[in-house]
């Protein structure tokens, strides 16, 4: 039994216009101790895929349909009361700004402290001491004198660290990072996704990573689920998403990052840009732009359907009959 | 093509969300269509008024004291009733909303152009004249700005002759009234230019070249007004008060053109003598005036905030 | 060749930048500073960078948050004046053009692109109004048809539609604001643009369009670039050379492709090591600890010792100046003394 099931996940905005779906139709699975990516460009939908799991999704916006299981049972239907005791306890999380996760009124040791005791039902003292271990093992220097400092006390770097430690002090087995790493510069990136990595091996928790940064993804993640438009258009074991792409559009993404090893003088170009909620194509959302579009995607929406690898791809190219029509188109 | 814009014009305005949220909203629709009412009477007065007040020729004092039209003596010539002169209690309200208007648009496009200008020029530049700026904006806050109102007037008419004085006594309130309320369009604006002169727009601006002045006017004003109306439309309901408490202290527009204030204080004489009614609809007037435009002030506010949207 | 060819090709530089500073006043209000017995602190943005930039080529600066590169693209383009050091635009001293009339002949074939799409539009403006700006701040077409006509040319230059000057920018995505951002750039038809993190801001495949597109009004026009970025892919990809900057100061200049293949500084290093690439999947990297100083209170010698694997006492005490070694130039006493 996978950790955490999504299953047809929907989340919809309900504006003046209309009602716009944000999230449609989306399914995945995490396994224990593994660490899935999610990337996506902006309006993919996978930081409210993300934020949508542990239900903090900000009002008007709503779970529409779909189930989301955790360890076997449903969590998004239970009462929010119960659900604020699966948040930390069972799933921790991690935003992009860590202010946003500290309270900038209390010490990191208080607020490090208060969620064990919540979760973990110990006593000051034990809560104390783990949690300046806690803050020892995110690699704080001098924790036993900084635990009683103020967040705006530590630099953009550190402060993420104390969320890290804050996201897992009370042991959950899944954490939710949304862009994590987006705010640091690129060294202290490094340490973070490195410590990241270090404490959900050592503590077999398993990792829902959200992100537009596909070298992120890339050394980090065990699978990866690549977004666009809201849905899923390619989910599979990372090194076949990033080197044999079997979506067009993840194939575009990959070609369109500028490479650290060698030099292009261009780079593949998408046209185009992602479509506004408002209007979502017909078809296959990525057609407009998609290069081997031909006329089914236009008008029959792909689901995710087994490709020649172990990838799973939203596209038509790959449904049986179609693939060899497209295929022929090609040659 | 040119033909269809003003058609697109307006297509916009009821597409936008302003007017969503201005249609979504009973009570602020209510307060425009009175506030629009009153304006639109006021400025038509002299045309839509059933008496001319201020024509002594019309005027007899056998009229004098009429009750409201439903009270016993009534006089369908004269819905509200007449004053102690037997003037038409309605048609003076109707010319004193337009003195009191006139006064209180006046004095806030005063006090919005002159807080702007300094407003802007205190942020834009920085340092030492947004330094000597804020101190004096900060002095002015101490006083309540009904005293900076009195005492200007007062300076006035200490230095002129009486006669000159009633000549110019109008301009005369809008000043006082205007120049008392610059500080709060001033910080507002201060506060807006220090944010949109960090905007990439400004710097693109600045890179090639452009004076200061002509940044400030054609790329940082636009910017800034938003927040600037909101006030402007709270400070309308200040500065027609202020106007009407002036005048009912007897030292704002001459008796020749009386405002809601001035009725509200000859009223006043005859409160107790039970001629009620030449005081209370001028009263009655001022606070729905007042009230309509406060609250189309609180929603523009609201509407334009993005936070609360 | 002639003997002194090489010397012309090198005072082709259409860029030279000398010794340039700037400092920032951070100080609390002198009230405040007089009652608390607080000093000045000044903030060392820029502290003395030199590079040349040849005709038609591309130079990048990159760095981390905090390292001064954006404060010299704004010194660059004249949005600060230095307080120390010469700027020269095709051997003209920057700091002789005094008044307004005298600079705007320079200021035309100088441009800048900004980082965020939605800041660097007036949003109360029509594109076409926005394009147009430069043309009309520099009197360069006095016809309305004509300004118009050059607008809808300018459009389709960035790959837009000229109809799409009626619009107002809230009506763009952030990849079409960025092409708005350049076509306005490009109307005083300048010579040298001054590129600040222009992609930063955007998704990967847009920021795919955005470099390609840039790459080709290089070549089309014979542009100079300096660009600013943050991203060691993106400036690999776009430039002919490149200086590493830390706290105010470049550590290493040089050819992008001697960079990659041979980093000399152990910063450089650092930085190439720390960026995930997509080649590397799996691989593990072991990331350099410790994090950039304030650089309102630098550490004393090379800013980079705390940090760096190879300091020593004279790193700790003495700052290393930028020397040059084959094609390259390097500012570090361990390069210098071969302790690497």
């Amino acid at each position: 039994m996978p950790l955490l099931e999504v299953k047809n996940l929907r989340v919809e905005f309900p504006t003046r216009r209309g009602t716009l779906v944000a999230v449609d139709d989306v399914s995945f699975h995490i396994d224990e101790g593994e660490v899935l990516g999610v990337v996506g460009e902006s309006g993919a939908g996978k930081s409210i895929t993300g934020v949508s799991i542990i239900r903090l999704i900000e009002p008007p916006g709503r779970i529409a349909g779909g189930q989301v299981i955790l360890n076997g049972r449903r969590i998004d239907n239970i009462p929010l009361e119960e659900m604020r005791h699966v948040r930390g306890k069972e799933i921790g999380a991690i935003f992009q700004d860590p202010l946003t996760t500290l309270n900038p009124l209390y010490t990191i040791g208080h607020q490090l402290v208060e969620t064990m005791q919540t979760h973990l039902g110990i006593g000051d003292k034990e809560a104390r001491a783990r949690a300046i271990r806690w803050l020892e093992d995110v690699g704080i220097p001098g924790a036993a004198q900084r635990i009683d400092a103020y967040p705006h006390q530590f630099s953009g770097g550190m402060r993420q660290r104390v969320v890290i430690a804050l996201a897992l002090c009370a042991e959950p087995r899944l954490v939710i990072a949304d862009e994590p790493t987006t705010a640091l510069d690129v060294s202290i990136q490094a340490q973070v996704i490195a410590l990241l990595k270090r404490l959900c091996r050592e503590h077999g928790t398993a990792i829902m990573l959200v992100t537009h940064d596909m070298g992120v993804i890339a050394e980090t993640a065990d699978r990866v689920a690549v977004m666009y438009a809201g849905r899923i258009a390619e989910i599979g074991p990372v090194r076949e998403v990033v080197k044999h792409a079997r979506h067009p559009y993840t194939d575009g993404l990959m070609g369109s990052i500028p490479s650290l090893s060698h030099k292009v003088e261009r780079l593949t170009q998408i046209e185009g840009s992602m479509p506004r909620l408002t209007d979502i194509p017909r078809g296959c959302a990525f057609n407009p732009r998609c290069p081997k579009v031909f006329d089914r995607c236009r008008t029959e929406r792909p689901d995710l359907m087994k490709t020649d690898g172990p990838n799973l791809a939203a596209c038509w190219l790959h449904a049986a009959p179609g693939r060899d029509e497209a295929l022929g188109h090609a040659a | 093509m040119a033909a269809f814009a003003p058609a697109r014009g307006l297509s916009r305005v009821f597409d936008s969300d302003l007017w969503w949220s201005f249609t979504r909203s009973p009570v602020v629709v209510v307060s425009a269509v009175v506030a629009l009412t009153m304006i639109l009477s006021a400025l038509l007065a002299p045309w839509i008024a059933p008496h001319d007040p201020f024509n002594l020729a019309t005027l007899d004092l056998l009229d004098a004291f009429t009750p409201p039209v439903w009270l016993e003596e009534g006089n369908w010539r004269f819905l509200l009733g007449t004053d102690d002169q037997g003037r038409d209690v309605l048609s003076t309200i109707m010319h004193g909303a337009r003195i009191s208007l006139f006064v209180g648009f006046a004095s806030v496009l005063f006090s919005m152009t002159l807080g702007i200008s300094l407003g802007l020029i205190a942020g834009y530049l920085g340092g030492t004249t947004d330094a000597v700026l804020m101190r004096i904006a900060d002095i002015q806050l101490t006083f309540p700005s009904i005293l900076v109102a009195l005492l200007i007037d007062g300076l006035v008419r200490a230095m002129l002759p009486r006669e000159l004085h009633d000549q110019i006594a109008l301009w005369v309130v809008i000043f006082a009234i205007g120049i008392s309320n610059w500080v709060q369009f001033a910080r507002t604006v201060r506060g807006s230019t220090l944010v949109e002169k960090n905007k990439e727009y400004v710097m693109a601006a600045r890179v090639i070249g452009l004076s200061p002045v002509r940044i400030m006017v054609s790329h940082v004003l636009p910017n800034v007004m938003g927040p600037v109306l909101v006030i402007a439309t709270l400070n309308l309901g200040f500065a027609i008060l202020a106007e009407a408490t002036l005048s009912f202290l007897g030292v704002g527009v001459p008796p020749t053109q009386p405002s809601l204030g001035t009725l509200i204080r000859i009223g006043n004489d005859f409160l107790f003598s039970g001629e009620w009614w030449i005081t209370l609809f001028p009263g009655i007037t001022l606070a729905v005036m007042v009230l309509s435009v406060n609250l189309l002030g609180d929603w523009l506010r609201d509407a334009l905030n993005p936070k609360l949207r | 060749m002639p003997p002194d060819a090489t010397a012309t090709v090198r005072t082709k530089a259409l860029v030279e930048v000398e010794d340039l500073a700037r400092d920032f006043d951070v100080s609390k209000p002198w009230l405040f500073r007089v009652l608390q017995g607080d000093r000045k602190r000044i903030l060392k943005a820029v502290a003395g960078v030199s590079f040349d930039i040849p005709k038609g080529t591309t130079l990048s600066l990159v760095g981390e948050s905090g390292c001064g590169k954006t404060t010299v693209a704004r010194l660059v383009v004249g949005l600060y004046p230095p307080s120390r050091g010469r700027i020269r635009f095709d051997g003209l001293d920057m700091a002789s053009l005094t008044s307004r009339a005298v600079a705007a002949p320079v200021r035309r074939r100088i441009q800048m692109i900004f980082q965020d799409p939605y800041a660097s539009l007036n949003p109360r403006w029509r594109v076409r109004d926005i394009i147009a700006e430069p043309i009309r701040a520099f009197g360069l077409i006095r016809d309305r048809a004509a300004i118009e006509a050059r607008v809808g040319e300018l459009l389709s230059q960035v790959k837009l539609s000229p109809k799409d000057g009626e619009k107002y920018p809230h009506e763009f995505s952030g990849g079409q604001r960025q092409r708005i951002s350049i076509a306005r750039a490009l109307s005083s038809t300048p010579e040298f643009l001054v590129c600040d993190e222009p992609t930063s801001a955007l998704d990967v495949s847009v920021q795919a369009q955005i470099l390609n597109l840039m790459k080709d009004l290089q070549r089309e026009l014979g542009l100079t670039y300096l660009f600013i970025s943050h991203n060691l892919a993106v400036v690999r990809h776009m430039s002919d050379r490149i200086g590493v900057m830390y706290l105010g100061r470049i550590v290493e200049l040089a050819p992008g492709e001697t960079l990659f293949a041979r980093p000399r500084h152990p910063y450089t290093r650092m930085l190439l090591d720390a960026i995930p690439d997509l080649e590397m999947t799996g691989r593990a990297r072991t990331p350099v600890g410790g994090e950039v100083p304030s650089p309102i209170d630098p550490p004393p010698g090379c800013a980079f010792h705390p940090r760096c694997p190879l300091a020593n006492a004279r790193c700790k005490a003495e700052v290393p100046s930028l020397r040059t070694v084959a094609d390259v130039q390097v500012a570090c006493h361990a390069v210098e003394e071969g302790r690497t």
